[in-house]
C-alpha cells in the first residue's frame, strides 16, 4: 500500500475509534433521571408530612388538652420557619464547598439559591434537579429542630422557641448536615449515616436532653396526673411518621432504584420489630401491653435503623429494630425516672438513645451487598461520629439556650403554665 | 314539689329510663359526671410513669316530681339503677320551691 491510502485508512480507523467513544463519554455526564426525580419529588412530600402533621399529631395527643394547640403549633411553625432560613442560608451552609474551610462548613456561594436554576444540579445528587435535592434535604432540616419540642414540651415560651429553632438551624444543624453529607469532615473520617440517624436524630434527642436540664422540670412534675389528653391523635400521628418515613429512609437513596428498595424492607423490618420489643417488655414488667407504648417502640425503630436502612441487610435490621425497643424502653420508661429529668415526651429517651443504637450498630451489620460503601464499616468510625455529634450539638445548644434567655426568657410565668400554654400564649383553646 | 337528683352508673341510664316512663314521669335531665364513694378508682401507666384516678365516671339525673310521686320514684330509680356493686350511686330528695315552663309560662304542678 502506498503512503497516502495508509494515512487514509488510519485516519478512517482514528475517525471511527472516535465516534464509538463519544457518546460513552456523553453518557458518563449525569443526567436528570425522571425516575429517580418523581421518587424524589414523592419522598420530599413525604418527609414533610412527617413533621406536618405526623409528629404535631404524635406530640400534640401526649400532652395535656390546655397545651394541645401550642404543641402543634410548635411543629408548625418550625415548618414555616426553616423552611425560609434554609432557603436563605441553611442549604448554602450546608451543601456548598467552603474552600480551605470546607472539613467543617460549607459556603454562601448559593445564599437564597442564588445559582440554582431550573435545571442546575448538585454533584451530590447528579440525577435530579437542584430544587428537589434542596427541598428533600429541607424537609429534614424542619423535623430536626421539631423533634427536639418533644423534650420541653409544656413548658417553653412560643418567642423563646422561635429564636431558639432559628438559630439552631444555622448554627447546629447545617454545619452537622454538611460533615456528614455535604463533604465534611466526619464523611470524610467514613462515618456512615445513610439517612440522618446521626444528623437529625442523635443532634434532637441530646438537644432536646439539654433542653430538658437547661428548662428544668414542669410545675407539678411527680406529683400531677399529665397524662396524654388523646392517644388517637398519638397514634394517627404515630402511622403518619410510618408512612412518610419510606421517604425519609428509601428517599435518602436519592435515586429510584434497588437500594431504595433495600431501606424500605430495612425500614418496616426494623420498625415492627421494635414495636413488638417494646410492647412485649412493657407486658412484662407492667402486665399490660399499652397503646402508648407501641407505637413509641415503633417510633424507636425508625429512629434506630435510619443511619442503617441502606447499608444493612434485613436481618440486620431486625436485630437493631429489636434492640432499640428494648433499650428505648428501658430508657423512656425507667431510666428517665432514676435520673429525674423532665423530658416531656422522650426527645432523648428514643431518638437520642435511637439514634446512638442505630449509629453504632450500623458499624456492626453494615453488609456490602446491599450498599459497597459500607464495605470500611466500622463500630469505632460510627462512635467517633456520635461523640462529635453530642458534643457540638450539646454544647452549642446549651450557648443558645442562654442567649435565648437573656433575650425574652425561655420559660412562660408559673402562672401561665398552670393555665395551659394554648390560652396564654395563643389565646385559643380546644374546649367548648 | 320535689327535685330527686339520682348518681347512678352510665351503664343503668336505659333501665332507669324505662323505669320511669312506666311510672309516668314527663322528662329528666342527665348530666356526666365524675365521682368516688366507697368504690375505688384505677391506676394508669404512660411510658413508665404511673397515676392513681381516684374519679370514675357517672351520671346524674335529675327530675322534678310532685310530693305524692317522690316515693314511688326513688324506689322505681333503686331498683332499676341497682347492680349490687359497690359504685352503685346514692339518690338525693330537695323540696322545690317554684317551677315554670318557659313556653307557655305555666307554674306550679302543671308546669313539672
Amino acid at each position: 500500500m502506498n503512503l497516502n491510502k495508509s494515512l487514509t485508512l488510519l485516519g478512517t480507523a482514528i475517525g471511527a475509534l472516535a465516534l464509538m467513544v463519544l457518546p460513552a463519554l456523553a453518557q458518563d455526564a449525569p443526567k436528570i433521571d425522571s425516575g429517580d426525580t418523581a421518587w424524589m419529588l414523592t419522598s420530599t412530600a413525604l418527609v414533610l408530612m412527617m413533621t406536618i402533621p405526623g409528629l404535631a399529631l404524635f406530640y400534640g395527643g401526649m400532652v395535656r388538652k390546655k397545651n394541645v394547640l401550642a404543641t402543634i403549633m410548635q411543629s408548625f411553625a418550625i415548618t414555616c420557619l426553616v423552611t425560609i432560613i434554609w432557603f436563605a442560608v441553611g442549604y448554602s451552609l450546608a451543601f456548598t464547598d467552603g474552600g480551605s474551610t470546607n472539613a467543617w462548613l460549607g459556603g454562601f456561594s448559593k445564599a437564597f439559591h442564588n445559582g440554582v436554576g431550573v435545571n442546575t444540579v448538585n454533584s451530590l445528587a447528579g440525577t435530579i434537579p437542584e430544587y428537589v435535592f434542596s427541598m428533600f434535604q429541607m424537609t429534614f432540616a424542619i423535623i430536626t429542630p421539631a423533634l427536639i419540642a418533644g423534650a420541653f414540651a409544656e413548658r417553653m415560651k412560643f418567642s423563646a422557641m422561635l429564636i431558639f429553632m432559628g438559630l439552631w438551624s444555622i448554627i447546629v444543624y447545617s454545619p452537622i448536615a454538611h460533615w456528614v453529607w455535604g463533604g465534611g469532615f466526619l464523611g470524610g473520617l467514613g462515618v456512615l449515616d445513610f439517612a440522618g440517624g446521626t444528623v437529625v436524630h442523635i443532634n434532637a434527642g441530646v438537644a432536646g436532653l439539654v433542653c430538658a436540664l437547661v428548662l428544668g422540670k414542669r410545675k407539678g412534675f411527680g406529683t400531677t396526673n399529665m397524662a396524654p389528653h388523646n392517644l388517637i391523635l398519638s397514634v394517627i400521628g404515630a402511622s403518619l411518621l410510618w408512612v412518610g418515613w419510606f421517604g425519609f429512609n428509601a428517599g435518602s437513596a436519592v435515586a429510584s432504584n434497588a437500594l431504595a428498595g433495600a431501606a424500605m424492607m430495612n425500614t418496616q423490618v426494623a420498625t415492627a420489630a421494635a414495636a413488638l420489643a417494646w410492647m412485649f417488655a412493657e407486658w412484662m414488667i407492667v402486665k399490660k401491653p399499652s397503646v402508648l407504648g407501641i407505637i413509641s417502640g415503633a417510633v424507636a425503630g425508625l429512629v434506630a435503623v435510619t443511619p442503617a436502612s441502606g447499608f444493612v441487610n434485613p436481618v440486620g435490621a431486625l436485630v437493631i429494630g429489636i434492640v432499640a425497643g428494648v433499650l428505648c424502653y428501658i430508657s423512656a420508661a425507667h431510666l428517665k425516672k432514676m435520673f429525674g429529668y423532665d423530658d416531656s415526651l422522650d426527645a432523648f429517651g428514643v431518638h437520642g438513645v435511637g439514634g446512638i443504637i442505630g449509629a453504632l450498630l450500623t458499624g456492626v451489620f453494615a453488609d456490602p451487598a446491599i450498599n459497597a460503601l459500607g464495605a470500611n464499616h466500622s463500630i469505632i468510625t460510627q462512635a467517633e461520629g456520635v461523640i462529635v455529634t453530642v458534643v457540638w450539638t450539646a454544647v452549642a445548644s446549651f450557648v443558645i439556650l442562654m442567649v435565648v434567655k437573656v433575650l425574652v426568657g425561655l420559660r412562660p410565668s408559673e402562672q401561665d403554665e398552670e393555665e395551659g400554654l394554648d390560652i396564654t400564649q395563643h389565646g385559643e383553646s380546644v374546649n367548648e | 314539689m320535689k327535685l330527686v337528683i339520682a348518681i347512678i352508673k352510665p351503664s343503668r341510664l336505659e333501665e332507669v329510663r324505662q323505669a320511669l316512663n312506666s311510672l309516668d314521669v314527663h322528662g329528666m335531665t342527665v348530666t356526666e359526671v365524675k365521682g368516688y364513694g366507697r368504690q375505688k378508682g384505677h391506676s394508669e401507666i404512660y411510658r413508665g410513669t404511673e397515676y392513681a384516678v381516684h374519679f370514675l365516671p357517672k351520671l346524674k339525673i335529675e327530675i322534678a316530681v310532685e310530693d305524692a310521686q317522690s316515693d314511688a320514684i326513688v324506689s322505681a330509680i333503686r331498683e332499676s339503677a341497682q347492680t349490687g356493686r359497690i359504685g352503685d350511686g346514692k339518690i338525693f330528695v330537695l323540696d322545690l320551691l317554684a317551677v315554670t315552663r318557659i313556653r307557655t309560662g305555666e307554674t306550679g304542678a302543671s308546669a313539672l
